[in-house]
């Protein structure tokens, strides 16, 4: 039989980072694949998606959250939400998961090289962010000023808050964060990303806007950085649908005539303005 | 293309070769209403319907099948299952149905580098030869002429029966199909000059026969402008949702994938899925891009006048008329391309 294209490799956890606790928890899985050939050739770029297997239970798509640049694993960082996440939650190290992909296009971190990237996460949208400023902070003289802005509910919803930390103290990463509602001894903005966008006024010159997180959070965010000055060009977004198949058949991931799974996640604004249809 | 007849008395005999040495499947009389099975006599076969219930699109895109199984004991395996090697013969499939395979192809087949193939369906249509059966009298909701196509359509097939009265017409289209007749040619004879006459009255008797007609022409531009017209929330103010139009149509192929599993073993089942239902597009953050009926009314008229058209460049309509003849609510769909036509932008 030709290869089945539904049909998971199998992978190994052989990490767990707890990143969130509580009501939203957000876990980051390190995973490895146990053929020793997929282990050492598996391929991605950042942006790039997937498929992730609980035997018994289901399937759902993730971005990948590890750059490519950490070779023999890879990382998805999941929040506890649906069917397939709260078992992916239950996991321990050693357990066997299937994964499939990777899928999708990716970000364009060939084009964007000596550009200034500005990243724009909200909650778990960081997941898919965080390969490519990975990437880029392992390609570091490639590119220009990295800034970071970031939001969270709550200061205990910040994810991968480690990593920001070390970011600020690093210095060559502007890193802004923001709550939405005021916490005793938080000392950064407060309010929603968008506003905090406003507030910090980045320049559109030579720089790409790469944005993620809940629908109205994007839809938000565009329309700040488009009046902050930004072309549609310099405006890009990563989308999320519910998928099966993951690889352009099953038909549920379409925005208009075009497949999430496929012919995205990323998209860039000047794509999405002219896309019609449902969100 | 070589014309032969045959004598519809030596149909039993030829379905009964077939069936020696080719899974056949045909239309089959079952609780009161005929659908395409694996049939191993045939004197089981009934050739007096005129369209089944359920597309033979079930032949080569199953309503379930498993993709792979796995176990999950200490050591987790996954494997893909043996597929069903045996070569096939579809008989009596309608023009139409025939022509919704060529409309499935390059969903399943992929049709650029890169794209991803389903290996499950391709293979079942691969080994798949088709023997068209013409349709002498088109149904009151039957409208194949609105797509370049006729009851007696051979395009999408590899033979065609058409019945003349004693004896079949028999076109033989494609190579695969000559290779079928080959070896049971000494049942055939050559058609007359006037069997040809016959077979083109017959022909054009069923197209005069079919009074419905739906007018796509210009309806992918009309579409672009209309994603917000309101013929969407009127139409979906009837529709109740009950998704059989996207399972009865020749052409939906949506689908979902579930586990079935016992304690240590289980499998990935591909089971048909519709864009009909609420939970079809909903996110486990509870976000639905597709919350409302009209959401869902207008996708399924778009992904088949609209998406379709661009990316495959073909309209996913067969004009087989089943999901007018099923809707509870007598929702029609040429009724809606037509309101799509008139309607002021």
């Amino acid at each position: 039989m030709t290869k089945n294209p539904y049909q998971p490799m199998l992978a190994t956890v052989i990490a767990i980072k707890e990143e969130v606790g509580g009501n939203r928890a957000i876990k980051t899985f390190k995973l490895e694949f146990q053929d020793e050939k997929v282990k050492e050739n598996f391929n991605f770029l950042p942006g790039q998606t997937i498929m992730i297997s609980l035997f018994g239970i289901g399937e759902s798509m993730f971005a990948i959250s590890s750059s490519p640049t950490e070779k023999r694993y890879i990382e998805v960082s999941v929040m506890k939400l649906g069917k397939v996440t709260n078992a992916l939650h239950e996991m321990s190290v050693g357990d066997t998961v299937g994964a499939r992909g990777p899928y999708g296009n990716h970000f364009d971190i060939e084009g964007w090289k000596k550009k200034n990237l500005l990243f724009i996460g909200g909650g778990i949208g960081q997941a898919p962010l965080r390969s490519l400023l990975n990437y880029c902070l392992d390609n570091r003289n490639e590119y220009d000023n990295l800034e970071v802005i970031y939001g969270a509910r709550t200061s205990e919803d910040i994810c991968f808050k480690e990593k920001f930390d070390e970011m600020q103290k690093q210095q060559d990463v502007d890193v802004h964060l923001s709550i939405d509602v005021q916490e005793e001894g938080w000392n950064h903005f407060v309010g929603f990303v968008p506003a905090n966008l406003q507030r910090l006024n980045p320049s559109p010159e030579n720089t790409i806007a790469i944005t993620c997180g809940p629908p109205i959070m994007i839809k938000f965010v565009i329309q700040n950085l488009l009046e902050l000055g930004f072309k549609e060009n310099q405006i890009y977004t990563t989308l999320e649908m519910r998928m099966k198949c993951g690889i352009g058949i099953c038909g549920r991931c379409n925005i208009g005539n075009v497949y999430v799974c496929k012919d995205g996640p990323v998209f860039s604004y000047d794509q999405l303005k002219d896309l019609e249809g449902d969100m | 293309m070589e014309n032969l007849v045959l004598s519809k008395e030596k149909l039993p005999e030829m379905l009964t070769e077939i069936a020696s040495k080719y899974a056949l499947f045909g239309p089959i009389e079952e609780n009161g209403f005929t659908s395409f099975k694996h049939i191993n006599n045939s004197q089981e076969i009934n050739l007096d319907y005129l369209l089944t219930r359920i597309s033979p699109k079930s032949l080569i895109f199953q309503q379930t099948e498993t993709l792979f199984t796995f176990n999950k004991g200490k050591e987790v395996k996954v494997n893909t299952p043996k597929t069903d090697e045996a070569k096939r013969v579809i008989f009596g499939i309608r023009p139409c149905d025939a022509r919704g395979y060529s409309i499935l192809d390059p969903v399943f087949e992929g049709k650029k580098e890169g794209d991803y193939k389903d290996p499950f369906y391709t293979k079942k249509r691969n080994r798949s030869t088709l023997i068209g059966l013409s349709c002498n009298k088109p149904d009151l909701n039957c409208f194949c002429t609105s797509f370049d196509d006729s009851p007696a359509s051979a395009k999408n097939v590899d033979i065609l029966f058409t019945d003349i009265g004693e004896k079949y017409f028999v076109d033989i289209v494609t190579e695969k199909g000559k290779e079928l007749i080959e070896n049971l040619s000494k049942l055939f004879s050559k058609a007359s000059e006037e069997n040809r006459e016959v077979r083109e009255k017959v022909e054009q008797d069923a197209i005069n026969a079919i009074t419905r007609h739906m007018n796509t022409e210009g309806v992918v531009k009309k579409l672009d402008k209309m994603f917000n017209h309101d013929l969407w929330q009127k139409t979906a103010m009837r529709c109740v949702g009950c998704g059989i139009c996207t399972f009865l149509c020749p052409t939906c192929h949506c689908f979902d994938m579930q586990d079935e599993a016992i304690l240590k073993e289980g499998a990935r089942i591909r089971v048909w899925d519709s864009c009909m239902y609420p939970e079809y597009t909903m996110h486990a953050s509870g976000h639905n891009p597709r919350p409302a009926r009209m959401n869902r009314v207008r996708n399924r008229i778009y992904h088949k006048f609209s998406y379709f058209p661009k990316n495959d460049k073909i309209f996913a309509c067969t004009g087989c008329g089943r999901c007018i003849d099923y809707c509870p609510v007598n929702i029609d769909i040429i009724d809606i391309i037509a309101k799509v036509k008139e309607a002021k932008t």
